[in-house]
C-alpha cells in the first residue's frame, strides 16, 4: 500500500522533518521550495537563456576573443572566420591559440535567412534576434541583463535572510568528509530517494555557490567592464583583470560555464525524477521516499533527530 | 535508443528555433523594440550615478598604444568636397560652427591649435567589441565651445560629417553640453604623432573618451548647437542611432 503524507519542510526553514508512520513503500510529500525560490528560479531561466542568445548575437559582430586591452588581429583566443576561395565557396573557421577546425555549417559559415552559406560567428538558430543586428541583440541583452540583476539581487537577500545560503548552501563539516562518497555516487549517476534526497549534497552545495557566487557575480562585472562609461571607475578591476578585452574574454568563458552547468543540472534533474524535480520547482512540493530504516524504528521522536537539517 | 535521441535533438532544436523565431517576431513588432529599450534608458541614468559625470576615462602610456588602429565604417570619403579637400592635403579645410552660439565661426587646424592643444592616450571601445589604443592630439572642445560663446538654450552639439553612408546620407552625431564640456572631449587632428589618417578620419574628428566608437564621428564637416536633435536625419541624434542604436553609447 502506498500512503502520503504532506510535510513542510521548505528550504531554509528549520521545520522538523515527521517521517510518516505506515509501512514499506510509503511516500510523503513535502513541500521543498518556497514560492519566491520558485518564481526566482524560472525568472533566471528566461533571462540567462535570453542573455546567452542575445550574448552570442553581439558575439557575432566581432566572432574573435584577445587578451590585453586591445585586440590583437594576428593572435586571438579564439576566432570563428569564414575564409573565400577562389570559386567564392566559403569555409568556416574555427581558430583556437594556433589550432584550427573547419566548423563549416556551424561555427564560422553557416546558412543565412536565404539558406545560402553566409560568413557569421555562431549560427542563426542559436542568435538572438536571428539574422545579423547588433543593435536589436544589445537590446535584447541590456534588458535581460537589468532583470537577471535585480533577481538575482532579490535572490541573494531573500537566501542570506531566510537562511537558505547558510543552511542549505553552505557545506558542513560532515559535507566536506563525505566528499568522495558524493563523488563516487555523482559518477555512478546515484541518487538518494528517501530522506536524504532532500538536502542538498556537497557537491551541490559547491556547484551552487560556485554558480552564484562567483559565476553569476563575474559575468556582472565583466559586462560591465566593458561600458567604456563604467570603466571611468571601473579601470583598477579592468586592468587587474587584464584589461577589456581579457573582460570580454572571461564575460564570455564564464556564459559558456553558465551553459554547462545547466547541461549538468538538467541531467541530473532528468535522472534523479524528471517529474517529481519539475513539480518540486513549479508546485514546491517533492515527493521521498520514507525510509524502511527510519519506519522500523519505534519512537518518531527518534527519527526527528536524525533527520534533523542541520 | 536512435529514435530517442533522434527524438531529443529534434526536440531541443525545436524549441531553440521557436524561440528564435518567437523573439524575431518580437524584435520585428513596433511594441518589442520599445519595451525592450526601456533598459537603455535605465542604463543611462544608473551609469550616471555610479560613473559620475567628471569621472575620467583612464588614461594609457606610450608602452599601451596598439600596434594598429582599425579605421571602422567609411575610410575613403567619395564626396566631392572632401575629395577636393584632400587633393590639396587639407590645406583648406575650416571646421564651421553654427547654430545656437554668440559668434559663429570657421576654423582651420591652426586656429583650434591656437585655442588649446593637448594630447591624451586613450581607449577606443567599438560597439562591436573590439578595442585600439591610441594617442590623440587635438582641442578641448570646451575650449572652442567658451571661444563662440554657448546660448544657454543649447542642449546638444551636433557633428555633421563630409562622408556619407549608404550613398547619400550623411554622417552625424551628437552629445550633451555635459559631455561636449567634459575634459576628454577634443577635436582631434592627430593621431599617434602623426597626422590623422584618412582612413581614420582626417583632418578632424570627435574623441568622446567615455563613449563606444559610434560616438567617435570622423570627416568633421560642421559643428552645430541645438536644443533639439528632433529635426536632424531621422531624428535620433545620430546615423546610427537612426538604424536603432542607442543614443546613449557609454555600455
Amino acid at each position: 500500500m502506498t500512503t502520503e503524507t504532506v510535510t513542510e519542510n521548505v528550504m531554509g526553514t528549520n521545520t522538523p522533518v515527521i517521517a510518516s508512520p505506515h509501512p514499506v513503500k510509503s511516500k510523503r510529500l513535502v513541500y521543498r521550495h518556497s514560492l519566491p525560490i520558485r518564481l526566482m528560479h524560472w525568472i533566471n531561466v528566461i533571462s540567462l537563456s535570453l542573455m546567452f542568445f542575445s550574448g552570442l548575437q553581439i558575439f557575432n559582430a566581432h566572432p574573435s576573443l584577445s587578451w590585453g586591452n586591445y585586440n590583437n588581429p594576428d593572435k586571438p583566443l579564439l576566432a570563428l572566420d569564414a575564409r573565400e576561395d577562389a570559386n567564392g565557396n566559403l569555409t568556416g573557421i574555427t581558430r583556437i591559440g594556433k589550432h584550427e577546425f573547419n566548423t563549416t555549417g556551424v561555427l564560422g559559415v553557416s546558412k543565412g535567412p536565404d539558406g545560402t552559406p553566409t560568413a557569421r560567428g555562431f549560427p542563426s538558430w542559436l542568435t538572438v534576434p536571428g539574422p545579423g543586428w547588433l543593435s536589436m541583440g544589445r537590446q535584447w541583452h541590456f534588458f535581460f541583463a537589468w532583470i537577471f540583476v535585480l533577481n538575482g539581487i532579490c535572490y541573494i537577500g531573500y537566501s542570506l535572510v531566510r537562511k537558505h545560503v547558510q543552511r542549505d548552501l553552505w557545506p558542513t563539516r560532515a559535507d566536506w568528509r563525505g566528499i568522495g562518497k558524493s563523488i563516487a555516487d555523482h559518477v555512478r549517476f546515484k541518487h538518494p530517494h528517501g530522506e536524504e534526497a532532500l538536502r542538498y549534497n556537497i557537491l551541490q552545495r559547491l556547484a551552487y555557490l560556485i554558480v552564484i557566487f562567483v559565476f553569476g557575480i563575474g559575468i556582472v562585472l565583466m559586462g560591465l567592464a566593458m561600458s567604456p562609461r563604467m570603466d571611468a571607475v571601473l579601470s583598477p578591476m579592468v586592468e587587474f583583470v587584464g584589461g577589456r578585452q581579457a573582460a570580454r574574454t572571461i564575460h564570455f568563458i564564464i556564459a559558456w560555464a553558465f551553459v554547462a552547468f545547466v547541461l549538468i543540472h538538467v541531467f541530473e534533474v532528468l535522472i534523479s525524477g524528471a517529474f517529481n524535480q519539475l513539480r518540486g520547482m513549479i508546485t514546491g512540493y517533492y515527493k521521498v521516499d520514507v525510509d524502511p530504516v527510519k519506519v522500523a524504528a519505534p519512537e518518531p521522536v527518534a527519527v526527528i533527530e536524525e533527520t534533523s537539517h542541520d | 535508443m536512435t529514435d530517442r535521441r533522434t527524438f531529443l535533438r529534434m526536440a531541443i532544436m525545436g524549441t531553440a528555433g521557436l524561440l528564435v523565431a518567437g523573439c524575431d517576431k518580437i524584435s520585428q513588432s513596433s511594441w518589442g523594440p520599445k519595451v525592450l529599450g526601456k533598459a537603455q534608458g535605465l542604463n543611462r541614468r544608473v551609469q550616471a550615478l555610479l560613473s559620475p559625470s567628471s569621472a575620467m576615462a583612464k588614461e594609457y602610456t606610450e608602452a599601451d598604444i596598439s600596434p594598429t588602429f582599425h579605421p571602422n565604417g567609411t575610410t575613403m570619403p567619395d564626396t566631392p568636397e572632401y575629395q577636393a579637400l584632400m587633393a590639396n592635403n587639407f590645406r583648406d579645410y575650416k571646421l564651421k560652427v553654427t547654430g545656437l552660439v554668440t559668434k559663429p565661426g570657421e576654423f582651420s587646424i591652426d586656429d583650434l591649435k591656437k585655442l588649446d592643444n593637448r594630447t591624451q592616450i586613450t581607449r577606443h571601445d567599438c560597439v562591436e567589441g573590439w578595442s585600439a589604443i591610441g594617442k590623440w592630439q587635438g582641442t578641448q572642445l570646451s575650449a572652442l565651445l567658451d571661444h563662440v560663446g554657448v546660448d544657454p538654450k543649447a542642449r546638444f552639439v551636433v557633428f555633421h560629417c563630409l562622408d556619407n553612408m549608404d550613398v547619400d546620407t550623411p554622417y552625424y552625431e551628437s552629445v550633451d553640453i555635459e559631455e561636449a564640456r567634459h575634459p576628454q572631449t577634443i577635436l582631434a587632428f592627430d593621431l599617434n604623432d602623426k597626422p590623422l589618417p584618412v582612413s581614420n578620419g582626417a583632418p578632424l574628428r570627435l574623441r568622446v573618451g567615455r563613449q563606444l566608437g559610434y560616438k567617435q564621428a570622423k570627416y568633421l564637416g560642421s559643428i552645430e548647437l541645438v536644443d533639439s536633435f528632433g529635426k536632424i536625419g531621422s531624428g535620433n541624434g545620430g546615423y546610427w542611432e537612426d538604424q536603432g542604436y542607442e543614443w546613449y553609447a557609454g555600455i
